[in-house]
């Protein structure tokens, strides 16, 4: 039971990183129906960036919560514009061309990231020293002591005010309302006045802010990273997304979660080897049995 | 007030505008009547900027917009609702009235102007808090023409109101087309297929037959006119 709860809080904190990556995905196809291949690229970006940032505040002995909070602003301010100059080099380009065009350009743009990065900073995987230290202890008098470190809490804790402050974005504001009526009927929203071009940059400025949070938890968590974290990381975060119901926000942090608890529940209860291999399985057994994910709608219109 | 001039749009090579002339004036209700694909849909979509003509001018309060993106047309002042209505399905119907508004200075009308719509269709304020998708297509036409007059326009176009819509409601939607321009002082372009309707309610009207202008010329002329009875008005035995 200790050891089922241990996992249990594991699962969440690599969900929250996981479903914020997902919210990105599941946006832009919301917006713009194409998977934004680059977009694990982007988190990744957002790893390296707030290591830089760690380590560079780390030395002017400021206390910690203000280099966080400072960091953690930095982070979402950068890897936004690297996802804005994304899109607009790679994707504006392409808008009015064939389905697959911005598809093959996003697997490019992908590759273009993972190298400038592997060239710029290095091929070695960079380490940082644990930040946020202990946490707290339960179950004291068990065989197995659960642990629930502060990290995780600040991972946890700052997902939920960041997907808060995310859906009441999207539901309650102007730019949230223009955005959802661009995923229905994109050339109804420029009849309507309303600058669709600039819509869709937000939304990959959002998405990209939100993943370089979870780039930067991602340092915070693991201490370690290469030019290479985005790729599995992204590849889990669409399958997140996929599972929750693509263009589905919900269904986007529920995804997250999910794919987040299974990891660990198979890694601790089964086989560490395999997660990977259970994520997407469980990816392809929803899929046949719920073709829009779990909190996806399929598109029936009343005409 | 809006000039079209030798207008001529393209879907890849296949032409559907061949050099249209229309003038619209401060204040009228114009008409544009024409069958299926005579290319009356693609000349509002080349006026709201979506479709661009490849030659001609579109000239609007004297400036020159043939190469202007949609939303800098809707801000000068042409709003459109488009053929099919094209309804936010699954937005509510005031958040689909709240996106008209998006275009001018936001907050500063939006009460007035919103509460004027919902006198116009009282129908909309039973329903605003529904999903657009889950109205009939009578109610679906008036909230598009009130998402569209939201924007505060000085022309609206409006493209098949009548398409789909039970006579009844028909009715009263081209009385609140009448009202708008009247009362509103806004100048209407109404593109229809319901030709009788159409020139009953114009002041001036043209026809438009396989991307060009063929006849012109003020509603009730138009609707004693020998061949437009024949094609237009008595079952369309002529194309």
């Amino acid at each position: 039971m200790e050891y089922f709860i241990q996992q249990l809080i594991n699962g969440i904190t690599l969900g929250s990183i996981y479903g914020l990556i997902a919210i990105g995905y599941t946006m832009v196809y919301g917006i713009i129906g194409m998977i934004n291949f680059a977009h694990g690229d982007i988190f990744m970006i957002g790893a390296f960036i707030a290591l830089i940032a760690l380590i560079l505040f780390g030395l002017t002995g400021i206390a910690l919560p203000i280099v966080l909070f400072l960091v953690l602003l930095i982070t979402m301010l950068f890897t936004a514009c690297y996802g804005w100059s994304v899109e607009k080099l790679a994707y504006k380009p392409l808008r009015g061309s064939f389905r697959l065009a911005p598809l093959i350009s996003a697997l490019g743009m992908s590759i273009v990231l993972q190298n400038y990065v592997q060239v710029s900073q290095g091929a070695r995987v960079k380490p940082l020293q644990p930040l946020i230290t202990g946490g707290l202890e339960f179950f004291k008098d068990s065989e197995f002591i659960v642990t629930v470190s502060f990290l995780q809490i600040f991972i946890v804790i700052l997902t939920i005010i960041l997907m808060s402050m995310f859906t009441i974005l999207i539901t309650k504001t102007d730019l949230g309302r223009a955005q959802r009526a661009c995923e229905q009927d994109r050339t109804m929203t420029s009849l309507l006045g309303i600058n669709v071009d600039r819509t869709i940059s937000i939304t990959f400025i959002l998405g990209s802010s939100l993943a370089s949070v979870a780039g930067m938890m991602f340092v915070l968590y693991y201490g370690v990273i290469d030019f290479y974290i985005g790729f599995l990381a992204g590849v889990k975060a669409f399958t997140a997304a996929v599972l929750g119901g693509i263009g589905s926000l919900p269904g986007a942090m529920l995804g997250g979660l999910l794919i987040g608890l299974i990891e660990t529940m198979w890694s601790g209860y089964i086989s560490i080897e395999y997660k990977d291999v259970a994520a997407f399985s469980v990816l392809i057994i929803t899929l046949i049995f719920f073709p829009t994910g779990f909190l996806g709608k399929p598109d029936i219109e009343k005409v | 007030m809006l000039k079209i001039s030798n207008v001529e749009t393209f879907y890849g090579k296949i032409q559907a505008l061949r050099g249209v002339n229309i003038d619209i004036n401060k204040g009228e209700i114009v008409s544009l009547i024409g069958s299926n694909g005579a290319g009356k849909s693609t000349l509002l979509m080349t006026i709201s900027g979506v479709n661009k003509a490849r030659t001609g001018e579109i000239i609007f309060e004297g400036k020159n917009i043939e190469k202007y993106e949609p939303h800098n047309i809707v801000d000068l002042g042409i709003a459109q609702a488009p053929e099919g209505r094209r309804i936010f399905s699954r937005l509510t119907v005031e958040e689909n009235l709240k996106l008209g508004a998006h275009a001018n200075e936001r907050g500063k009308h939006f009460n007035s102007d919103i509460k004027e719509i919902y006198d116009l269709f009282p129908v909309l304020s039973d329903r605003k808090s529904q999903r657009g998708g889950t109205l009939s297509g009578g109610e679906q036409q008036m909230l598009a023409i009130g998402r569209a007059l939201m924007n505060r326009p000085k022309v609206l176009l409006l493209d098949e109101p009548s398409l789909g819509i039970a006579p009844k409601l028909v009715n009263q939607i081209f009385l609140a087309i009448k009202n708008i321009n009247k009362e509103k002082k806004v100048t209407i372009f109404l593109v229809e297929q319901n030709a009788k309707k159409a020139l009953e309610l114009a002041d001036r009207a043209y026809v438009l037959v396989n991307g060009k202008v063929t006849i012109q010329g003020f509603g009730q002329d138009l609707l004693k006119n020998q061949d437009i009875q024949a094609a237009y008005l008595e079952g369309g035995a002529k194309s």
